[in-house]
């Protein structure tokens, strides 16, 4: 009986507000995100609770799961991008970006010969991922000190895919870049995040 | 024959859009002979995976139930 009453596909989206589940979720993937971009909990987390918040008090205009999310996260970013301006930051970002090209060329070297294959020391390893491994605080530590060292557009798109799990188009759609420019970003954001996991994690496992 | 430069690039973008049968077909002759391009893929979905760990990951320290 009680199954019939959560089973609709059409869930109107003030019921999601109270489905505990996906709300957790939700609140977890816009909290990780947060964080790395004010990298500051308190505020991370108020602007979450603020962002749920408008949501809530304008749901009517909204009826589809997939659309709720993206809607709460624009809110959330809109106050993200607040409390970086109020702390300057925000200006800094493109200056940002363009040390970041740079640097891409840079490591692109680094890794592949002028012919295009990868340079013998650079070839990738076998992860081995033991579950206590990766689960462990130490592996948490060194995820979060790479995400950290990405460029803060790489790490935005990054976490907009991976975290919150949207969709090309929608990431296009909130940041206005094309398809094109998303698709390479979020390869430089992923060469580096593998980069850094190797040199810091993957081979130190492997050599002791 | 593809570089790895650009068979990196279509393993990454693999995870975003659907690739093409000739990218398919390309990328698929690279990755046979190309053991370090096998590897970086398979590095590719690990990514994925960790992220998702990741986020759900505060879950469980919130909870304060670490086993
Ligand atoms: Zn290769």
């Amino acid at each position: 009986m009680t199954q019939a009453l959560f089973r609709s596909d059409k869930q109107p989206s003030g019921q999601l507000f109270h489905n505990n589940e996906f709300m957790n979720d939700l609140r977890l993937q816009m909290l990780k995100f947060a964080i790395l971009q004010v990298r500051n909990e308190a505020l991370a987390e108020d602007a979450v609770q603020d962002a749920m918040l408008s949501a809530y008090q304008n749901i009517d205009r909204f009826n589809r799961q997939a659309a709720l999310k993206t809607w709460v996260f624009a809110i959330l970013k809109n106050k993200l991008i607040d409390i970086l301006r109020k702390e300057k930051r925000y200006t800094n970002a493109s200056i940002l970006e363009e040390g970041a090209s740079l640097n891409d060329e840079a490591l692109i070297d680094h890794l592949f010969t002028e012919n295009g294959h990868w340079q013998k020391d650079e070839r990738p390893q076998k992860w081995y991922e033991p579950d206590h491994g990766v689960e462990s605080k130490h592996f948490w530590r060194i995820f979060d000190t790479c995400l950290e060292a990405l460029p803060a557009k790489y790490s935005r798109f990054f976490m907009m895919r991976e975290f919150l799990e949207l969709d090309t188009n929608e990431i296009c759609d909130n940041e206005e870049v094309t398809v094109s420019n998303l698709n390479t970003t979020l390869f430089r954001a992923r060469l580096r995040l593998r980069e850094c996991l190797e040199d810091n994690w993957f081979q130190g496992e492997n050599n002791t | 024959m593809m570089k790895c430069t650009q068979a990196t690039q279509l393993l990454s973008e693999k995870l975003d859009r659907p690739l093409s049968n000739k990218e398919k077909m390309n990328l698929g002759i690279h990755t046979a002979m190309c053991p370090a391009c096998r590897q970086f893929g398979k590095q590719m979905l690990s990514l994925r995976d960790i992220s998702q760990r990741y986020v759900k990951q505060s879950d469980r320290e919130e909870r304060g139930d670490n086993t």
